[in-house]
């Protein structure tokens, strides 16, 4: 590598007295001073989220209002910080419009004191059922409130559009007379 | 009009008119305490304090929204909760000379506003009169001798405190204060050299000055900063090292002496030393305004007279005294409001200097500069005024 000798002029007088400076720092002061503020004023303001960003993790319903989560429990296994707590459940006789679908989860929990907001629980879910969504505040003032139900996730996540259709496309092979 | 008060006794009515200056300078530095939370904010691209407020302000529409945004009333709860704060008193200080500290820091910043005049009128035979609290003689040796008082506040507030970071701190601050008042005397003596021409009366007084400044003519109504550049420009830099304020804060230095000589004081102890530091910058800007800023004339050629004879064409009691009086005022006071913004503008341009920074500029930059230029101007008007 070769070496660069740079020439270091020295300074001229007004550069010595240091005033040029100050004034140029004055004049750039004053421009941000006028300047429109960069600042969001946060409860009234809120920033736009960006696509993909990893907020709450929420639980959420397919088009037709039922719960996705068959209660396979990966999230709760995948779960670095072992924050979710899943107990399965049967899906009751009387419904006739989940009678498709496999399983359903009893109870639901996730410890938010716990949460890293890691999304390994999203990635590893086959049913495309919890998705880290854009809520990004979470405060209580216990323990208990800190934990997320079952009832309050679905709450949270609301319904996302679903591409596959998992239980129609179950429904209507049986009806055809296929098992799958 | 006014009469029945000029029937009241001569204490009395000086102590109300000290009282009211008094009303008017710490409501002032309260809300420069504000102002510079606001400046550092804008600079900063931030809006600044702007939440709290006071129901039935928040009431009337527009006006309510307004002083909320300006944080009018974070000074009042700044304020309240510095009154109702404890007062705490360490175990380790000199119990004496640690609440003595601040009020020698109070006493002197309030007492040399009693030397300046802020306002003047003419009186029935056109002669004009400077306001203030004491028409003094010696007015600028008066503002020097009890300014520099407030280095003693210094002094013993490290002292006292009896640790070392305020001590260290109030060993800087003795240092720049002394070696600043140098300069800072030197640069104003042109001046007066040049007020006090040969067969006049002699006089230090501030009024004279500003009379200097407001006469006819291109060199008459010339304000002394115009005439005398290199003295304003040392007057400003010392007074900025006066007055501890950025960049020469080393006395303050949070970053390495945690919070100088006023470490160990909180409450309302601490809110002296604040206000203390404000009045000095009010004072000081006062005093750098009548001296090189043609002091209560509204614009340079432009005295006081000729504006109101100018106002007196279309208002009919333009040549009141009381409302030349009041003109007067707040032309000053608006200059002096000015200067104290640009000492906030120059506090979040410049970084601080170093401390060796600080003696090197003080010792080896100002003081033959300002030696020199009163050389410099002591021939000249030596040559014009023979």
């Amino acid at each position: 590598m070769a070496v660069i000798t740079v020439e270091r002029k020295p300074l001229t007088f007004l550069e010595r007295t240091y005033l040029p400076q100050i004034a140029g720092g004055l004049k750039t002061t004053f421009k941000h001073l006028i300047a429109p503020k960069k600042t969001l004023e946060y409860p009234e303001q809120r920033p736009a989220i960006p696509v993909g960003y990893r907020g709450v993790p929420t639980l959420v319903k397919d088009p037709n209002g039922r719960e996705k989560c068959v209660s396979c429990q990966l999230c709760e296994f995948v779960c670095p910080p072992k924050a979710i707590r899943i107990t399965p459940g049967e899906i009751p006789a009387d419904q006739a419009d989940r009678a498709h679908v496999e399983k359903g989860p009893q109870a639901f929990d996730i410890d938010m004191l716990r949460c890293i907001y890691c999304g390994l629980c999203q990635e590893v879910c086959p049913e495309e059922a919890i998705f880290l969504q854009n809520q990004f505040s979470m405060s209580g003032y216990t323990r208990a409130e800190m934990v997320n139900h079952k009832d309050r996730l679905y709450e949270l996540g609301g319904t996302l559009p679903d591409a596959h259709h998992k239980w129609d496309k179950k429904k209507a092979a049986e009806e055809h007379g296929n098992t799958h | 009009m006014f009469d029945f008060y000029f029937e009241i006794p001569l204490v009395i009515r000086l102590i109300l008119q000290g009282l009211a200056v008094i009303m008017v300078i710490f409501p002032i530095a309260g809300a420069c305490s504000m102002a510079e939370r606001k400046v550092a904010a804008w600079i900063q691209d931030r809006p600044g304090p702007n939440r709290a407020t006071v129901p039935w302000v928040a009431w009337i529409p527009f006006l309510g929204k307004f002083l909320q945004r300006l944080g009018v009333f974070h000074v009042m709860a700044d304020g309240g909760k510095m009154m109702f704060k404890e007062d705490s008193l360490p175990g380790h200080v000199n119990k004496f000379y640690f609440v003595l500290a601040p009020i020698v820091a109070m006493i002197p910043a309030l007492t040399t506003v009693v030397a300046v005049p802020f306002g003047a009128y003419f009186d029935a035979a056109g002669k004009l009169i400077p306001l203030g609290l004491a028409p003094l003689d010696i007015g600028m040796l008066a503002v020097f001798a009890v300014s520099s008082l407030g280095v003693y506040s210094a002094i013993l507030a490290g002292w006292a405190s009896n640790s070392k970071y305020p001590f260290l701190g109030s060993v800087r601050a003795s240092a720049q204060l002394i070696s600043y008042e140098l300069s800072m005397t030197l640069a104003v003596l042109p001046v007066f050299l040049w007020v006090n021409a040969p067969g006049t009366e002699g006089t230090m007084g501030f009024a004279r000055v500003v009379e200097f400044q407001s006469q006819p003519g291109f060199l008459g109504g010339m304000w002394f900063g115009f005439l005398m550049p290199i003295s304003a420009f040392i007057f400003l830099v010392a007074l900025f090292a006066e007055t501890n304020r950025q960049p020469f804060d080393t006395v303050e230095s949070e970053s390495d002496l945690v919070g100088s000589f006023h470490t160990e004081y909180g409450a309302f102890k601490w809110g002296l030393f604040f206000v203390a530091e404000y009045s000095h910058m009010i004072v000081g800007s006062g005093v750098f305004m009548l001296l090189f800023g043609g002091g209560w004339n509204p614009l340079p050629w432009v005295s006081l007279a000729t504006a109101v004879e100018f106002l007196g064409t279309f208002l009919p009691f333009a040549h009141a005294p009381l409302f030349v009086g009041i003109l007067s005022i707040a032309i000053f006071m608006g200059k002096v409001l000015a200067m104290i913004f640009f000492f906030m503008w120059v506090r979040w341009t410049l970084p601080r200097f170093r401390y060796d920074q600080v003696m090197k500029i003080g010792w080896q930059k100002l003081l033959p500069l300002s030696i020199a230029n009163l050389l410099f101007y002591a021939i000249a008007i030596a040559l014009i005024q023979k």
